[in-house]
């Protein structure tokens, strides 16, 4: 049990994401991918002529079941398959700033807890920086970035891009689709020029 | 019924992205500045594993469970909304931390923060639809 709480491999994690690629073709004849997702709740609750959402997406509620299932899912992996005493040991400060303590991930190397030290994040009890997400900051512009915009991006990116880490980087690349393996490339400028310059930029101004 | 198919591969899926960390802002951070091999490991023998499994499935021309022809449609080859739209979604990557997948998951983790970067992300995908004629493809 005690190797369950801890987190999982890589090697077995890994493997089990790309699992999902057989299991949704062999038992529902579907491509995993779950951007689709978003453009389905557009379809079913924002009136519009736009016939780019004139479909029937009740005929794609399947990935809308999925995404629920994933709702679920994390709900249980955190909440039931998770060790949390890492919590109350959490033993960082701002003098010994080596120490980093999270109940899914705490093997994090010196230099990169430094990293996070350096843009000011201090807790880290959360799956993701409790400082940076929650309801209070969309009355700052720290929300209105990193959740807001941040969150605008990746719907309009991903439907521009016509697929996600999963539809195009797992799925699509499993295929081989030259599409796919442009838009992981496109994933990776993105995601080093908000990492790089982005991200620690708006953490010094903000 | 034939739902609950895909709401218990959901489920899976969920609790395998919160096991393998996936879901954590601080490893897609600690990725794009090549810290630690985990996320890329993760990402490759997710992408192996799905590859192995096309190339059984057109191969042996599985069949589904209920006796259908597997289709796998190919992506649409448009270069530019790839390139483009994949750095958009990228900036945002790394500013959420997350893709849709550990959107959803996020959420039930208890981060609700993540409705409002679902919020967002569904307005993103109405303003592309909307926009979408204008923009290069």
């Amino acid at each position: 049990m005690q190797t369950i709480l801890q987190p999982w491999p890589w090697y077995v994690t890994g493997p089990l994401i790309g699992l999902m690629v057989p299991l949704l073709l062999v038992f529902g004849n579907k491509m995993f991918g779950i951007s689709s997702s978003l453009k389905h709740i557009c379809a079913a609750c924002i009136p519009t002529k736009n016939p780019f959402f004139k479909y029937d997406w009740k005929k794609e509620s399947w990935n809308l079941v999925f995404a629920l299932g994933i709702v679920i899912g994390g709900h249980i992996g955190w909440m039931h398959l998770t060790n949390h005493e890492t919590q109350v040991e959490y033993r960082g400060n701002a003098i010994d700033k080596s120490v980093f303590v999270n109940p899914i991930y705490n093997d994090m190397s010196k230099e990169t807890s430094l990293m996070f030290y350096d843009w000011g994040i201090t807790q880290h009890k959360e799956v993701s920086p409790e400082q940076v997400f929650n309801f209070e900051n969309l009355l700052n512009p720290v929300g209105w970035f990193f959740m807001l915009i941040g969150g605008f991006f990746v719907g309009f990116g991903t439907r521009y891009a016509n697929g996600c880490t999963s539809g195009h980087s797992i799925m699509g690349i499993s295929q081989l689709s030259p599409a796919s393996i442009i838009a992981t490339v496109g994933f990776f400028i993105g995601g080093l020029i908000s990492s790089w310059f982005m991200v620690p930029y708006l953490f010094e101004v903000l | 019924m034939k739902l609950v198919k895909f709401l218990i591969l959901g489920i899976a899926f969920g609790i395998i992205l919160t096991k393998s960390e996936a879901l954590s802002w601080y490893r897609i951070h600690e990725m794009f500045h090549f810290q630690s091999f985990h996320m890329y490991g993760l990402l490759g023998s997710a992408i192996a594993t799905g590859m192995i499994s096309v190339f059984l499935i057109k191969k042996f021309k599985v069949k589904t469970v209920t006796g259908e022809v597997i289709e796998i449609k190919p992506k649409e080859f448009k270069w530019k909304a790839s390139i483009i739209g994949g750095i958009i979604f990228g900036l945002g990557w790394g500013l959420t931390g997350a893709c849709p997948g550990p959107i959803y998951a996020l959420i039930g983790t208890g981060s609700f923060a993540f409705v409002v970067v679902l919020f967002a992300a569904v307005i993103g995908t109405y303003v592309y639809g909307a926009i979408k004629k204008k923009l290069p493809h």
